[in-house]
């Protein structure tokens, strides 16, 4: 599996994802600029990531201006192609921008910028990025945004839960949900969600930095092992 | 022909806006008492050049929709005048 690393203008968390997957994960990974307008490196088994980052300076709104950057073109074909598309923070943003994910990422209840530990509960196991967790395991790992309240209409929460859609939600150590545990007040208390195909990923929170135990921090490595075990989806 | 829109973009009624809440929760620190709500959207000017109104209104339509609001959090409304070289 290859993995691509989209460059946004604005792009911070790029050189942690290449780190963890190149030199914690030991595999073939490469920057993409923005203004690519190809992936010909890249085929259905392989896997574009969207880091997090500030893309155009979250003018607008987040990830609205990144949404019609040359290289979506690409990337919205690769996932109808059945690729991996795995977008953390403001990746998610721009995957939900772009209508590669349901619902939209609000401004945080409480109006701030939130940087600090958050525990997440494993919603599924049924995703490229949870498949080697266990139901209902708890990780923590670290949040670090101000625009991060998912909201989605009555009918798509419906269907994200009938279709089992979400791959994490906010919880406190014991992995239970509450109001004092959800960070920015996201609908369902939901940190992740995946596409109805399982191969659009989006996430509020960031594993890669919570990788290596020099980090102090392993509990991000599951999403990466799990990622490494999933098999291309067939195209169409 | 030459036009100016003026698009006003504001959050749905129903959903939360954390910065006009909290706008409206330190009104009392000025002194000013009695507000009861205020929510927060973007005004956007935009000059365009276009045949025909027709063809002004679509591409406004057409920017709003694609970038300038997101309809699943957002609702937009604009006014559009000619202007004069």
């Amino acid at each position: 599996m290859k993995f691509g690393v989209v460059v946004f203008p604005g792009s911070n968390c790029d050189d942690d994802m290449v780190h963890v997957l190149g030199t914690v994960m030991g595999q073939p990974v490469q920057k993409l600029w923005h203004k690519d307008t190809t992936l010909p490196d890249f085929g259905p088994g392989d896997c574009i990531v969207l880091p997090g980052g500030f893309s155009y300076g979250d003018y607008l709104r987040s990830g609205a201006i990144a949404r019609f950057s040359p290289i979506m073109e690409s990337v919205v074909a690769f996932a109808e192609q059945g690729g991996l598309v795995w977008g953390i923070c403001n990746g998610f943003q721009v995957l939900c921008e772009a209508g590669l994910l349901p619902g939209v990422l609000l401004r945080n209840t409480n109006q701030r910028f939130t940087c600090k530990n958050a525990y997440l509960r494993t919603a599924t196991t049924r995703s490229p990025i949870t498949r080697r967790l266990k139901p209902g395991e708890v990780l923590r790992i670290p949040i670090a945004h101000a625009d991060g309240r998912y909201y989605a209409d009555e009918a798509t929460l419906e269907a994200l839960q009938a279709n089992d859609q979400i791959l994490f939600q906010y919880c406190d150590a014991e992995g239970r949900l509450s109001e004092a545990a959800n960070p920015n007040g996201s609908l369902l208390h939901i940190a992740g969600i995946c596409n109805t195909r399982r191969n659009v990923m989006g996430m509020m929170p960031h594993p890669e930095r919570a990788a290596e135990a020099e980090l102090g921090n392993t509990d991000g490595r599951g999403l990466f092992e799990s990622l490494l075990e999933a098999a291309p989806l067939p195209a169409g | 022909m030459k036009f100016l829109a003026e698009i006003e973009v504001m959050p749905h009624k129903e959903l939360l806006d954390p910065q006009g809440k909290t706008v409206a929760n330190n009104m009392k620190n000025l002194d000013i008492h009695g507000v009861e709500d205020v929510r927060i959207g973007k005004h956007i000017l935009m000059r365009l050049e276009a045949a025909s109104e027709a063809e002004a209104r679509e591409k406004v339509d057409t920017a709003c929709k694609k970038l300038l609001a997101n309809i699943i959090m957002e609702t937009y409304e604009y006014a559009l005048h000619p202007i004069s070289e």
